[in-house]
């Protein structure tokens, strides 16, 4: 396997947030070949790339773009079209693009330019989480350098292209990084998930045509104008192309982002980072997030494209590979995702609001050892009951670290009945291991 | 800084706050638009979100205090009561809380005498547990107004809300230092930059141990045939 750092390549770089430095690593040479391009040959080659969405749900990229209506509608008006970059990564483990805007912004800033010229907006957006000051104020800076260097605002490089963007700070709330509710709230509401259809390409962003992005997804877009569908395609699998930027946190010995193509197995990306911290051994990880199923070490030589995942009955997600070894209490893990989710769902729908609080409900009586096996089936009840029921991905989610850690660990949910969590917690933390010196 | 804080209640917005209001309004095709960044602004000059804020976003966007008030209180980051010049946030979400965050928690609970969403008596600190804040791979993490802290311990936490109430912050892992206060990053969220981007690193270590595996791996992405200056762009350091 061959690590292959294409976002990530300059993020070593002196001032590598600067223009200067950007540029300096080829950045904005694809702009140039891009404004010399009809849009719609740009459409084109996104969709021969193979692009699929970063935000989770790995949905074709070029594709999404082909939808938005071009030209004048049958009420003889043509109506804006928008870009929303979503930024407001959020989903636990994923931890990718608030490095990438932090350390390369521009990056993100020449996508939006390509995309947004390819659908032929004139205003993009960038909807950033708002608990990452550090990464608005890069956000800011580059879309000012941009605005003065000639690259947004009025005939960017004297293409007769123009462009507006602005950079706007959501203010927590995790149903926010769900493109609808998105929506709402970059509209100044409440943020809670529309009803599809319309679907937002017909009327997203104030009822106009709107393509809604990941970060990565429109960070990969420079690359494939510049070096082409073949080299792209040269990386990953037939259905899975390309490069993608995996994230791997908890019980290993480098924790970090490592870039690769899809379709590496989980075993080749722990091996890179390390391994397990030592002396322990892998328990149970997540492919891309808490909303997708828990694997287990039996998984290891999963191939990590959307596919190979897929097959073993989960998720790539948001390639979030949250990793815990044997001293972690799966209860307790699960418990503390489902807390997050009761916490974050946005009341619109039933089985959600009231399904999330009852899960909580068992899984904390689980713990404390007050639950009886009757409650171990009630909470598989329940999950059917929010699972394809729930107005959007929020409330299925949810249901995923249950499943997948009843499936997989029932054994260790009944031994909790009556007694209660018997885990040091001490013996899971980073501390405990760097104070026995490993 | 108390004073200030506890008279904010009755303080009316200023003029110019105002005028920075439409500022943010005319950044969007419609003015509602601008309601999240009016009401970070709301927070910069009172600390949190008060009566008379909700009443000048209403009247300048024409809609009801109702209607503010409803999208006030469903965002976590709105506070309706004064909080200390630093929120210290915990991230307790399952990866952090098992890798030390839980313990950070607790300990820093005991530390200050306070509990979730309390304000030490001298107005200082306010500590709240937080949910994944992406940077997981720095866990346990601790954000201070919305300043990464990373790769906490149960020592070093105690440590920095030390030095936040002796009037000595600390320069945030990733980010710009010392750390601001709260009204400050409050400012910039609302979109009004405070000069302070070029400082701090490009990016942590944990951000880079991907990319330098890969070098001293040789490994790279394949060739497209043309020379492609990041490829081998020399080390020229993160900070
Ligand atoms: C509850 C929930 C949270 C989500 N959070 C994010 C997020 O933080 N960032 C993101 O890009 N997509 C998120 N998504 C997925 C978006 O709805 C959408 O699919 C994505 O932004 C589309 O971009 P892509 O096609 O480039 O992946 C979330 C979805 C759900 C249901
Ligand atoms: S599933 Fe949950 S988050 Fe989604 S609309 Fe229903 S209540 Fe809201
Ligand atoms: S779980 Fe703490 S930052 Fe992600």
């Amino acid at each position: 396997m061959t690590l292959t750092p294409v976002l990530s390549r300059s993020w070593d770089q002196k001032s590598s947030w600067t223009l200067d430095a950007y540029r300096a690593t080829d950045g904005y040479r694809a702009l140039r070949t891009a404004l010399d391009m009809a849009p719609d040959a740009i459409i084109a080659q996104v969709k021969d790339s193979g692009l699929r969405g970063r935000g989770g749900a790995g949905f074709p990229t070029g594709l999404k773009w082909g939808f938005i209506p071009q030209g004048v509608g049958p009420d003889g008006i043509e109506k804006p079209k928008y870009l929303v970059v979503n930024a407001d990564e959020s989903e636990p483990g994923t931890c990718k693009d608030i490095p990438l805007m932090m350390a390369t912004p521009h990056l993100l800033i020449e996508g939006v330019i390509i995309s947004s010229y390819a659908i032929r907006a004139r205003h993009a957006f960038i909807y950033v989480r708002g608990e990452v000051v550090h990464v608005v104020r890069r956000l800011h800076e580059a879309v000012r350098e941009a605005y003065a260097a000639g690259l947004l605002g009025h005939d960017i490089l004297g293409s007769g292209y123009d462009l507006e963007v602005t950079v706007h700070a959501g203010a927590g709330a995790y149903i926010c990084g769900e493109e609808t509710a998105l929506l709402d709230s970059l509209e100044g509401r409440r943020g809670q998930p529309r009803l599809r259809p319309p679907f937002p390409a017909v009327a997203g962003l104030y009822a106009s045509p709107t393509v809604i992005n990941n970060v990565e997804s429109i960070a990969s877009v420079p690359s494939i104008i510049d070096r082409g569908v073949d080299w792209y395609r040269s990386m990953g699998s037939e259905k899975s192309p390309g490069f993608k930027l995996f994230s791997i946190s908890g019980h290993v010995r480098h924790p970090g982002q490592y870039e690769a193509p899809l379709g590496v197995t989980f075993r080749e990306l722990l091996d890179v980072a390390g391994g397990v911290r030592n002396g322990h051994e892998l328990k149970f990880w997540t492919p891309g997030g808490s909303s997708t199923p828990i694997l287990t070490a039996e998984h290891l030589d999963t191939p990590l494209d959307f596919e190979g995942v897929a097959a073993q009955g989960s998720m790539l997600g948001t390639t979030a590979l949250m990793v815990f070894d044997e001293t972690t209490c799966v209860v307790r893990a699960v418990l503390r995702w489902t807390e997050f989710y009761a916490h974050e769902s946005c009341g619109k729908c039933t089985p959600c609001r009231e399904g999330t609080f009852w899960l909580r409900q068992i899984l904390q009586r689980l713990e404390a050892g007050h639950a009886t096996e009757v409650e171990l089936d009630q909470l598989l009840d329940l999950c059917d009951n929010i699972l394809g029921r729930s107005f959007c991905a929020l409330g299925d989610g949810a249901t995923s670290p249950i499943t997948s850690s009843l499936q997989y660990f029932r054994d260790e949910y009944v031994q909790h009945l009556g007694t209660g969590c018997w885990f040091d917690p001490v013996r899971a933390t980073v501390f405990q291991t760097s104070e026995a010196g490993a | 800084m108390i004073e200030e804080v506890t008279g904010a209640s009755e303080r009316s917005i200023g003029p110019d706050t105002i005028a920075e209001m439409r500022t943010i309004m005319a950044r969007y095709p419609q003015p509602r638009s601008a309601l999240l960044p009016m009401l970070h602004l709301v927070q910069a000059e009172f600390g949190y979100v008060t009566p008379a804020g909700i009443e000048a976003c209403a009247a300048e966007l024409g809609i009801t205090t109702a209607e503010v008030a409803a999208v006030a209180t469903f965002y976590t980051m709105y506070k309706r009561r004064p909080i200390g010049d630093y929120h210290v946030g915990v991230c307790t979400n399952t990866l952090c809380a098992i890798m030390g965050g839980d313990a950070i928690f607790a300990a820093l609970q005991e530390h200050l005498g306070i509990g979730n969403d309390e304000t030490t008596a001298d107005g200082l600190v306010t500590l709240e547990h937080i949910e994944c804040n992406a940077a997981c791979d720095y866990a346990p993490v601790l954000m201070v107004n919305w300043e990464f802290f990373d790769d906490q311990t149960v020592q070093s936490a105690r440590d920095l809300v030390d030095r936040l109430r002796a009037g000595d912050p600390p320069d945030p892992t990733r980010g710009a230092g010392p750390v601001c206060t709260w009204r400050e990053t409050a400012r910039v969220l609302a979109g009004f930059p405070d000069g302070r981007a070029h400082e701090g690193p490009s990016a942590g270590p944990a951000s880079l141990v991907g990319l330098r595996r890969a070098r001293e791996r040789g490994d790279e992405a394949p060739d497209d045939g043309r020379r492609t200056s990041g490829q081998h762009a020399q080390n020229g350091g993160s900070s």
